[in-house]
């Protein structure tokens, strides 16, 4: 059985993969598959703040910088391809003999960006993590720590308007690393792209989580200080996760921008990060799936509720935390498991969260 | 032989003006099974938070003629010094075969984190043996019994290849046989290692100890064998004579070990 | 340059440093005591500055209704607060983490609730008429509205201090955040204990919503922008630490108005937040520590 298991989890990954990249752009129209793309780049996002935060007990709280990341290394590549020899149309609104700011310049570079795209994170959640994670700062420190990250960067973003396009954001995309962008096949070769990234995503959490990498990550969550007795540095393997958790909102961020056509500070600052957060929480921290179907619920909530009902998507989110976080700690995946206990012993066990009592040592910082 | 041994010399602990440790020596060898021994609050877990980094210390412990004190805690124990808690502490949602394995695996190259594990070690097949825990090897260490929780850990320190043993009251909580179970492990054990055991109960200390240092309000009370020990007025005094033994073994166990699994509220 | 260009970020920044004091008081109690970030604590104070909004359509001349506002929302925040313990974080003392998590849900429906019930452009308060001059200091106009806040501070923790340190309760709270067990087996019911804390602190929160309803706007979002700079205030303070609370809060109030002065109001915010982060990589215990042992 525990043999088998790994296997089962590799076939639910190709389902899935079949039923993103074979079914939907079958069945789905246009608007659809626009929405679905969307969804996988939170998706994305949430694989990675699932081995984070579920596997390895760090609360990422402030993810949307991450996302910024990506999202904005793109978001100028994909503007500066737009305009080709010219100055970019919002700055020239401001100010129409302002040069192009030095830090665009080398995003013109289709190669530069991808490559922006996978090192930039790392290099900031690496110097961020280990900062953090080596002078033990975790639990609620962290979680805040991270989240302040992300205000100060979406406060940075609006506030540089003649820089970064501020609130009103980069927009009006035409291309896309040659391709036009308005063209339906291509918007759908830009969906394949990004469920496919979702599926790879998946496949590399999948082999983290059987590995012995991984055993050693839920022990960090659940027992730091026991793991630095056993010859570790717990910091490492935390920054590990949290590296890979941040390049992951990365790529999602940077798939985000040509799929959704904007990118602005709203998108990456506190009330987007939480919302990273919250489909994590419903699909269930610590498993294979829950994050990313979770993230996808979320999402579509998000982007239909949301706009059509405002105000009841508000009271639904707070009361999704409330409810989720209080009774299924581990999210909708864990039901399963706790039918099945309930119908073997007619007492359920109580609702013990997997993370509990390494989250008592985290906050102790 | 004395460069295998663990020498402790003058040790300090101060908590904020508050002298828990204060001028400790002694000395464990490769062999024998030494007991660390006093009355709650004498200062014994600070002694061995001191060896293994956990506590900031002046003074010296030196295992051979490396220096422990000021390095930081993984490296003590990447040379070889192992330690129990107070509170058994193993990981309960892995299995007990994934706490060995996470144990073990200081000596693999970091590349083998990235795979999956194919197998059982054989150090880990001699240590579950050892520790008679084969038959558990599938079990999430969380349902263990308490007494197969710190057996589990002594087997982590086994796989782990210390070269010390520092056990923070390892029979706390078991049966008479597991006690006995528990003494003659340690005594095979330190056949080739250095074997510390902090403890309270007395009756286990004469049976298995071989020698055995008495600390009080921080200090050494008393040191030697189990019987110069025992003849010394001044221990009869502080512990054995005053609360008895049978007090002493009674109250050794719970107080403790509650309040340790509250720490975390505390600050 | 002139003397009160230097000297204006100085008294603005210990107005601005004051009012962040006001909001993290109630934070670093709830947080030193339990462990647990309450988020909702910004909208506590949003709570507060409504209800100073509402005393003012009963008691119109606000010369009057400000101070009579300040214990209603005292009152009113600390039940609001008291209703949050009792129907969640009870269930969630083993679980700090998480209880995070549930109080941004919950400070997400007051928001909303806020948003429904009062406009969503925010209400006027009513500033009293005492607060309008200004003290003149070396050419600098300060304006009393900022040594109101000041004062209003300094009253709160010397009242928050003498209650700790001379009352029977205060000892009480003070005995359970140092040895929540020992507390307990010497009789104190810790139950109470928390609960009158998390009243307390949630109250304090609301005396802040009034001060800063006298400084900012009153609407449903004034909250969310308090949470993260208070609780920056409290960890590079210390946890449980009235004095390094009131120093950080001090220190990272002048900061930004410095760095504002310097550069612009959103820069400096980053500005603070770097600030903070490489102090904690000094000190990451904060200003000042208790030390308590650590593992298992
Ligand atoms: N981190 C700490 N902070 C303050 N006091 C401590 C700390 N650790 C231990 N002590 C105190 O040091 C003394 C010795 O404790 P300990 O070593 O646990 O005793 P033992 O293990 O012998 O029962 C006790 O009075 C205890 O309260
Ligand atoms: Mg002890």
């Amino acid at each position: 059985m525990t043999k088998l298991k790994p296997w089962i989890s590799l076939g639910g990954i190709g389902v899935f993969a079949f039923l993103l990249l074979g079914v939907a752009p079958l069945v789905l129209t246009d608007h659809w598959i626009n929405n679905l793309g969307k969804y996988c780049c939170w998706a994305i996002v949430a694989v990675g703040i699932g081995l984070a935060w579920g596997r390895g007990g760090m609360l990422v709280m402030g993810q949307g910088v991450f996302f910024a990341l990506g999202a904005y290394a793109m978001a100028m590549h994909l503007t500066l391809e737009t305009a080709g020899d010219r100055i970019p149309g919002f700055m020239v609104l401001y100010d129409p003999l302002a040069p192009l700011p030095a830090f665009w310049e080398p995003f013109r570079s289709a190669g530069f960006t991808l490559l922006a795209i996978v090192l930039l994170p790392v290099i900031v959640s690496g110097i961020l993590g280990y900062a953090l994670f080596k002078r033990r700062v975790k639990g609620a420190y962290f979680a805040i720590l991270s989240q302040a990250l992300a205000v100060a960067l979406a406060t940075l973003i609006s506030s540089t308007i003649r820089q970064t396009g501020g609130d009103t954001g980069l927009s009006d995309f035409k291309y896309f690393f040659g391709f036009v962008l308005n063209d339906p096949a291509n918007k759908l070769l830009v969906y394949l792209i990004a469920a496919g990234l979702l599926v790879v995503c998946l496949l590399a959490v999948w082999q983290l989580y059987r590995s012995r990498f991984g055993e050693l990550l839920v022990a960090t969550r659940d027992a730091e200080e026991r793991v630095r007795f056993l010859g570790y540095d717990p910091a490492n393997v935390k920054l590990v996760a949290f590296v890979a958790s941040a390049l992951m909102a990365s790529i999602g961020g940077a798939m985000f921008v040509p799929i959704v056509g904007i990118i602005t500070p709203a998108e990456i600052g506190a009330a987007a990060s939480i919302l990273m957060i919250a489909g994590v929480a419903l699909g269930g921290r610590a498993s294979l799936f829950g994050p990313a179907l979770g993230a996808m619920a979320v999402g579509w909530g998000q982007s239909s509720l949301g706009s059509t009902w405002p105000d009841g998507w508000t009271y639904i989110l707070g009361l999704l935390f409330i409810v989720v976080i209080l009774f299924l700690p581990n999210g909708l995946s864990s039901l399963p498991a706790r039918f099945a206990a309930a119908r073997r012993s007619p007492a359920p066990p109580p609702p013990t969260p997997a993370a509990a009592a390494a989250e008592l040592e985290g906050v102790r910082s | 032989m004395t460069d295998a041994s663990l020498i402790v010399t003058d040790l300090h602990v101060e908590f904020s003006g508050f002298v828990a440790v204060g001028g400790v020596s002694f000395d464990a060898h490769p062999g024998e099974v030494r007991f660390l021994i006093g009355p709650n609050g004498a200062g014994k877990t600070t002694c061995i938070d001191a060896i293994t980094g956990l506590s900031r210390a002046t003074g010296s412990a030196r295992l051979g003629d490396r220096e422990l004190l000021g390095t930081p805690v993984h490296k003590i124990v990447r040379l070889g010094i192992g330690r129990t808690f107070q509170t058994a502490s193993v990981f309960d949602e892995l299995t007990v075969l994934q706490n060995l394995d996470i144990a073990a695996g200081r000596h693999r190259p970091w590349t083998s984190l990235l795979r999956t594990r194919r197998g059982v070690d054989p150090s880990i097949e001699r240590a579950l043996e050892e520790t008679g825990l084969t038959a558990e090897l599938a079990t999430p260490a969380g349902i263990l019994s308490h007494g197969q929780k710190q057996w589990l850990e002594i087997a982590m320190l086994l796989v782990q290849d210390a070269k010390v043993l520092l056990l923070d009251e390892p029979v706390a909580g078991m049966s008479q046989d597991e006690r006995t179970a528990t003494g003659e492990l340690l005594q095979r054990i330190a056949a080739k290692r250095i074997v510390l055991v902090v403890e309270h109960d007395m009756d286990f200390m004469r049976r298995f100890a071989t020698r055995v240092t008495v600390l009080h309000q921080g200090k050494v009370l008393s040191q030697g064998t189990v019987a110069e020990v025992q003849a010394d007025p001044k221990v009869q005094e502080v512990y054995l004579g005053t609360a008895g033994a049978a007090t002493t073994a009674a109250m050794a166990v719970v107080p403790e070990t509650v309040a340790a699994m509250h720490q975390p509220e505390e600050n | 340059m002139h003397v009160d260009a230097l000297i204006a970020p100085l008294l603005n920044g210990s107005a601005q440093g004051a009012l962040l004091l006001l909001a993290a008081l109630g934070l670093s109690l709830t947080f030193g005591q339990m462990g647990v970030i309450n988020m909702a604590h910004g909208e506590f104070l949003m709570i507060g500055a409504f209800a100073a909004y509402l005393v003012q359509q009963v008691i119109t001349a606000s010369d009057l209704s400000i101070p009579v506002a300040l214990p209603v929302a005292f009152v009113v925040a600390g039940l609001f607060g008291l209703l949050l313990e009792v129907t969640i974080i009870q269930w969630m003392y083993r679980r700090p983490l998480d209880t995070l998590l549930v109080t941004v849900g919950v400070g997400l429906i007051l928001q909303q609730a806020a948003l429904h019930i009062f406009p969503s452009q925010g209400v006027p308060v009513e500033k009293p008429s005492w607060l309008d001059g200004q003290l003149s200091i070396l050419g600098y106009q300060w304006p009393f509205r900022q040594l109101f806040t000041i004062l209003l501070a300094s009253v709160c923790v010397a009242a928050l201090a003498a209650w700790l340190k001379y009352t029977s309760f205060g000892r009480r709270i003070r005995a359970t955040v140092h040895n929540r067990d020992l507390a307990e087996t010497s009789g104190i019911s810790t139950r109470t204990v928390d609960r009158l804390t998390f009243f307390t602190g949630s109250g304090l929160a609301g005396v802040a919503g009034v001060a800063a309803s006298l400084i900012g706007g009153t609407n449903s979002q004034m909250g969310a922008q308090y949470i993260i700079p208070a609780f920056l205030v409290v960890a590079a303070g210390g946890i449980g630490q009235l004095k390094g609370t009131i120093v950080a809060a001090w220190a990272v109030g002048v900061a930004l108005a410095y760095f504002a002065y310097w550069t612009t109001g959103s820069l400096a915010q980053v500005l603070a937040f770097i600030l903070v982060i490489v102090f904690l990589q000094v000190r990451p215990q904060g200003l000042f520590t208790v030390r308590t042992r650590s593992l298992v």
